[in-house]
This record gives structure tokens, C-alpha cells and sequence, in this order.
């Protein structure tokens, strides 16, 4: 946090209770201060074992079980050989790696790119009233309801080669089968597809929320200028949104690095790593086999950490320079 | 000092009792089971949830319990949870009295020490098919008792091959199946679907057209190999199977055999009961080897396990129970709510009386091998993965079948090494 707003907040976040803190200025009776300090230690203590049990272990576990080579043996017995880096130096050097790697980044920015475009413009869309608006976009939220083994198996049918229903319209107009999810060049589009079609409504809500804070009286003030609809667009909507449209891209980031459901669900990663990413990779190597790979699982599992945070510690950036004045 | 600060402090105190004694009770309830050998409770687990409470086979659980004079707690899992579950309930000190699990498991399982081996416990076994014994025994050692064995077969539509002027009898080898599929193709019917998805389930249904060219796990790119996988590219590449296979479960193709427009579908002895209720008339094959007589398929099914115990003395009751749910009279019973092969000839005798169609079954669990057998062991599941990659790779078109089993070898030997 920067220092002037930590100087702008003082004021206005400073409550009754902290002038009994050790930071008072004026001197106190030291047994009432200490007893106070007790109290407040006493209130973190809920959340501080809620984040060590929860947070900090699992993490910490999934660090080590990354640093060491284990067998099935050593994970029931213990004994584990420490290795440093081996698991991570493995993973880097496996053949699936930098297709894993190239195919999270395609899946997260393709799909994210379309999500929000769309989204916007829906959300553009729906910001004016109009007859059964409401029930329209109650519809468009379906995507976001259903749970997603459902919405992943139902695009696995519609995206069979021979029965399923995106072949028999193409066919219709004459375009010759496509085979969606069986082979290697489209298996990546069809789960991108999927993916983009469950993230619109999120993108949808955001934004659409995001329209109704901007003041009527500018678009009408640029009515009267003589602004047109897009002018009034990329001169009027788009700027004043993009505090929102950052927040939705960051969050919609994190979420799209982890997807995990839709792409198992509709093609195991395959055929032969074709739709593979980092979470299906990390998920094959430590539960998708008779014999699990736990090191090399967990190796993996922390490199998605580690880009989710670079993007996290992006989104607390901006979300700190959104609160300041 | 103010009231508001007592208030806070009680609550902060509340708080922080109320954490511990969660916490306490967490540590307490794990030591429920390690009580007194004698009575007492004995947890089973099993990967068949969809028995309930009400089902034959939980009683039967409950029966051998009441025999061994102690209470049974079961729990089931899902089968592809079970294997993660146990090694962290081993992990912790926690691992079940008798574990059921699918074969290919127990090597695993007895590999990172959590089964006790049947020696140990004083298993009785001598009267179980030596081939299904097979998965269970690594290192020259045995772990487990098979509860009943299935395997692959081709079941086929009588009316689809009856349109097609295919008599089945003619269906002898790859040859005469080809030629089979492609009559069917000609009257406008599907030839033949299975599951070529890319995980176990992938290599388990590739595995009788690979042993059945005679083909050999440790060696992955052999010519017989790449004619068993260009057997299935070709057929994919002529329409005689569909493309989907690439992504079907063995649940998913039995639902395109269900279709009615399939003349033959390669699936497990667990679908005969929805076989019935598909309704058209259907037949059993054993699956051909390549030259004609029947291909050795890999055996599915479950083994009843005894996992390691703090207090070696729960091994006796535990034996007990083990004993009982696979001695004569309830293998019938088992086997029979499972839908699946009793592993003793003696039982098998009594099942095809009763059903007289259960013969094709029982005469391909008697040439079926275990997938972790051979001396392979927990080798399997390494080169398991490089084979279904290579069925996926061919299949899709992204590499030749010996394109693809040359990289698989590679992979696998790799892993291996």
C-alpha cells in the first residue's frame, strides 16, 4: 500500500477499540493494554487455524511431496529421498511438458478473450430494457448453473462425430463431418469451445452490473453532441468500465488456468495430449494411472499455483489502484 | 476495564475452547477402530456403490460378520477412488480390515507394503483358477483372493448380422471378422464398436487383439503389436467402426451397441444383464486371435484383500471373513449379484447349470490373464499408459500404428527401466 493512501485511510478506518492499543499515544494502566492484546490474539486465532489447517498445510505438503521421490511405498512408509528440484527438472524435460504448457496458455487466453467480447457484448445488450429482457438473461445464466459434469458430458454428445448435433448441422449445409473431439487438431478448439460457452454468463453478470453504474446523463449528453452509437461505446462505456472489465479478465484468468472438469470430462487430455494442460497433466500423473506419480503430480500442481498467484498478486495491484482517489 | 473488552475477551476465549475441543474430537474419532481384537468393529471396504444397505451383498457382509462374532462396518468407494483413498488411509494408520479391490491394484497396493500377503494370513487358495490368481502375485509372493473374475467378449446383434447375411459361426479369426464388418457395412448397418479412450480402460479392451496377435507386453512395437493396432486403425479408417471409439468408455460404447444399429460390440460380462433388457436378440463370441481360436483377454474383477494392521491380531477374524465371503456357497451368491465368473471351476459348474449362456463367459475367464501378471507387477501401469497413448495416436491419425508402438516401447521402456 501506498503511502498516501495509507495516510488518506487513517482517519475514517480508525475505531474506538485501537486507542486502547500498545500504540496509544497516551500512556495507560500496561495490565488492562496487555489483557486487550490477549482478546484480539484470541480473535485471530479462529481464522489463523482455519488458514494453517487449510492453506498453509495442504500447501506446504504439496511442496515437499514436489521435492522428493516418492514411490507408493515411501508414501505409506515414509522415507521419501529428498531430490531438490529432480521432480520439477523431470516434468520440464518430459515431452508433455511444452505442449501442456503452450495449450494452457492458448485454452486461457483464447478462451478468455472470447468470453469477454461476448459477455460485453450481451451485457451492452441487456442494458437497455426491452420486453422479456429479464427472462432472456435468466436463460443466458443457465451455463453457469448447470453443474459441469452435466454441461460437459451434454458437449461431448453434441460434439460426437456421428451422432452428434453440431455434425448434423454442419452437414446440412454442406460442410463434410468434422471429428470434434477424436482427433488431434480439433480436440483443443472443441474443449476451448466448451469452455468459452460455460464462461459467458460470468463475464455477462459482471459486466452487466459494471453498465449500470455508469450515469445515464453522459450518454445523453453525448446524444445531444452527436455521438453515435459507437462513439458513444468506445468513448463513454468502454473507459468507464474497464475498472470492472480488469476485475473480470483477472478473475476469469485464475479460473481458466485450473479447468479441469470440462476437459477431462469431454476428452481425457487426448487423443495423445492433444487437449492436455497443466491441470489434466498434473491430474494423469498423480491419479489418472494404476501406479500414481505423486512427485512429478505435485511438481506440476505447483507451477499452476505459481502462475494463478502471478496473476493474483496482478489482480490485488489493481484492485489497489481502483480504491485509491 | 470496559465492558465491551470483557465481552470481547469471553467470546475470544469461547472461541478458542470451542477450536480446541473440535480439533480433540478430530484426533479422538480416528482411534475409534484400533480397539480390542476380540469383537469389536471390522470396516470392509468395497468399490460397488451401487449396492445399498437393502442389497444381497451387503447382507452377506453382514452375515460373515455375525459368523465371526464381530460388526461390519462397509463402506463403498468408487473403483478409480479407491486406490488413492486406501494409500492414505495406510498413510495414517487407518487402512481397512479387508479391502476389495480391482486386480490390477493389488500390485500396486502390495508394492507400497499396505497388503498383507496370503501366506501371512493363511489364505486358502488352492482351489482358485491359477490364471485369475495371477494379478495378485508379485515377487513370488500372493496377495488376495479373487471374489470373481470377468473379462472381454464381442457380443453381437442377431437381426443386424442376420440382415447382412453374416453367419456367425463363420467368425473364426481377424480375417473373418473384417470380412464380417464389412458385409455389415455394405447393408447400412455399423460394424463394431468399443473403447479405445485414453486410460486403463483403453489398454484393458486393446489387450485381447494384442495378446491375441500374439504380441507381448514387454516388447510394445513387435510386427505382431502393430498388426493388432493396425487391425483397429483399418477398421476405423473403412467405417467399419465409428470414430467415437477414440473417446468411449466401455460404458459409452455399450450405449451405441444398445442403439440397435451395431453388429457387434466388444464389452464385459457385467453388461449381460442390460443385454437382456436391450431389446433384440444377442449372442456371445469370445474374441478371436488372429490365426482363429480364442484370444487370451485380460481378467477384471476384484480381490479380496487383508490390509496391514497395527494389531496383528485382527488378522484372524479378518482371515474369517475373508474366508467366508469367498467359500463355495456364497461365491455362487457373490458372483452372481455381481454379475461376474466364480474363480473355482466347482462354482463355475453350478453357474452355467443355471444359466447355460454363462459358458462362452466362463471359457474366456479360463484363457484370460491377469493385466499385472507375467512378472510385470506394478511394471504395468508404466507401460499401460505408452500403449493406450499408441492406441489413441493411431486411432486419431496422428501416427502410424508402428509409428506409434515404436514411441510407446520407448516411453515404456523408459519407465520401466
Amino acid at each position: 500500500m501506498s503511502q498516501r493512501t495509507r495516510a488518506a485511510d487513517r482517519p475514517s478506518v480508525r475505531r474506538p477499540g485501537e486507542n486502547a492499543g500498545a500504540f496509544s499515544p497516551r500512556p495507560r494502566p500496561v495490565r488492562r493494554a496487555r489483557s486487550e492484546q490477549w482478546a484480539a490474539w484470541a480473535f485471530l486465532v479462529p481464522v489463523a487455524v482455519y488458514l494453517l489447517a487449510f492453506f498453509a498445510y495442504p500447501l506446504y505438503r504439496n511442496v515437499e511431496l514436489s521435492l522428493r521421490d516418492y514411490t507408493v511405498r515411501s508414501f505409506v512408509h515414509g522415507g521419501a529421498k529428498f531430490t531438490g528440484l529432480g521432480n520439477y527438472a523431470k516434468i520440464l524435460k518430459d515431452p508433455a511438458f511444452v505442449p501442456a504448457l503452450t495449450h494452457t496458455i492458448v485454452f486461457t487466453l483464447v478462451s478468455l478473450a472470447f468470453q469477454f467480447t461476448i459477455g460485453l457484448a450481451l451485457a451492452v445488450f441487456f442494458a437497455r430494457a426491452f420486453p422479456l429482457s429479464a427472462t432472456l438473461r435468466a436463460l443466458f445464466l443457465v451455463p453457469w448453473l448447470l453443474p459441469l459434469i452435466v454441461s460437459a458430458s451434454t458437449w461431448s454428445w453434441v460434439l460426437n462425430t456421428d451422432s452428434g448435433v453440431a455434425n448434423a448441422v454442419l452437414q446440412q449445409i454442406g460442410i463434410p463431418p468434422v471429428t470434434w473431439l477424436t482427433s488431434p487438431t480439433w480436440s483443443l478448439v472443441s474443449v476451448i469451445i466448451a469452455n468459452i460457452w460455460i464462461g459467458i454468463p460470468f463475464n455477462l453478470v459482471v459486466l452487466h452490473s459494471g453498465l449500470q453504474s455508469i450515469p445515464g446523463q453522459l450518454y445523453e449528453a453525448a446524444q445531444i453532441d452527436g455521438a453515435g452509437g459507437w462513439q458513444q461505446f468506445w468513448r463513454i462505456t468502454f473507459p468507464l468500465l474497464r475498472p470492472v472489465s480488469a476485475i473480470t479478465l483477472l478473475l476469469g484468468l485464475v479460473y481458466t488456468l485450473k479447468v479441469f472438469d470440462i476437459i477431462w470430462i469431454m476428452t481425457r487430455g487426448g487423443p495423445t495430449g492433444s487437449s492436455a494442460t497443466l491441470a489434466t497433466w498434473s491430474y494423469q500423473l498423480s491419479f489418472g494411472n494404476l501406479l500414481p506419480a505423486f512427485g512429478p503430480g505435485a511438481a506440476v500442481g505447483n507451477l499452476l499455483i505459481l502462475m494463478a498467484s502471478a496473476a493474483g498478486l496482478v489482480y490485488i495491484r489493481v484492485q489497489k489502484r481502483q480504491y485509491q482517489p | 476495564m470496559n465492558p465491551s473488552a470483557t465481552r470481547r475477551r469471553a467470546i475470544g476465549i469461547a472461541l478458542v475452547a470451542l477450536v480446541t475441543a473440535g480439533a480433540l474430537a478430530a484426533c479422538s474419532s480416528s482411534d475409534a477402530k484400533t480397539g480390542d481384537a476380540a469383537g469389536g468393529t471390522y470396516v470392509i471396504w468395497d468399490p460397488y456403490p451401487q449396492f445399498d444397505d437393502s442389497s444381497a451383498w451387503v447382507k452377506l457382509l453382514g452375515d460373515c460378520g455375525t459368523k465371526a462374532g464381530v460388526v461390519v462396518k462397509r463402506t463403498a468407494f468408487d473403483t478409480t477412488d479407491l486406490t488413492s483413498k486406501t494409500l492414505l488411509a495406510a498413510q495414517q494408520g487407518n487402512a481397512p480390515d479387508v479391502l476389495i479391490v480391482d486386480n490390477p491394484v493389488v500390485s500396486t497396493l502390495a508394492e507400497a507394503g499396505v497388503l498383507t500377503s496370503s501366506d501371512e494370513i493363511r489364505l486358502d487358495t488352492s482351489a482358485i483358477d491359477p490364471n485369475l490368481l495371477g494379478a495378485g502375485q508379485i515377487a513370488g509372493k500372493a496377495y488376495g483372493i479373487p471374489i470373481g473374475a470377468n473379462t472381454l467378449a464381442l457380443y453381437y446383434n442377431k437381426s443386424v448380422l442376420a440382415a447382412a447375411g453374416v453367419d456367425i459361426t463363420s467368425v473364426k479369426d481377424w480375417a473373418s471378422l473384417t470380412a464380417a464388418l464389412a458385409k455389415v457395412k455394405a447393408a447400412g448397418k455399423k460394424g463394431i464398436t468399443f473403447s479405445a479412450i485414453g486410460t486403463e480402460e483403453g489398454s484393458f479392451q486393446f489387450l485381447p487383439w494384442f495378446w491375441g496377435s500374439g504380441a507381448d507386453l514387454t516388447k510394445l512395437d513387435s510386427p505382431e503389436a502393430v498388426s493388432a493396432l493396425s487391425l483397429w486403425t483399418d477398421w476405423l479408417k473403412q467405417g467399419y467402426a465409428p470414430n467415437s471409439v477414440i473417446n468411449n468408455t466401455q460404458t459409452t460404447s455399450w450405449q451405441e451397441f444398445a442403439t440397435g444399429q451395431f453388429a457387434f460390440a466388444e464389452n464385459g460380462t457385467w453388461q449381460r444383464a442390460n443385454a437382456a433388457k436391450a431389446g433384440f436378440g444377442y449372442g456371445i463370441i469370445a474374441v478371436p486371435a488372429r490365426d482363429g481360436g480364442t484370444a487370451a483377454a485380460p481378467t477384471g474383477g476384484e480381490f479380496v484383500t487383508v490390509p496391514v494392521q497395527k494389531t496383528t491380531a485382527r488378522y484372524a477374524i479378518s482371515q474369517k471373513l475373508v474366508a467366508c465371503l469367498t467359500d463355495t456357497d456364497n461365491s455362487l451368491a457373490t458372483t452372481t449379484t455381481l454379475s461376474y465368473i466364480a474363480p473355482t471351476a466347482a462354482v463355475q459348474a453350478k453357474q452355467v447349470a443355471a444359466a447355460p449362456d454363462l459358458a462362452v463367459w466362463v471359457s474366456a475367464v479360463k484363457a484370460a490373464k491377469g493385466r499385472t501378471g507375467d512378472n510385470l507387477g506394478t511394471k504395468y501401469p508404466k507401460i499401460s499408459q505408452p500403449l493406450w497413448t499408441a492406441v489413441q495416436a493411431a486411432l486419431s491419425g496422428s501416427a502410424n500404428p508402428a509409428a506409434a508402438l515404436s514411441t510407446a516401447q520407448a516411453a515404456a521402456a523408459a519407465a520401466t527401466k
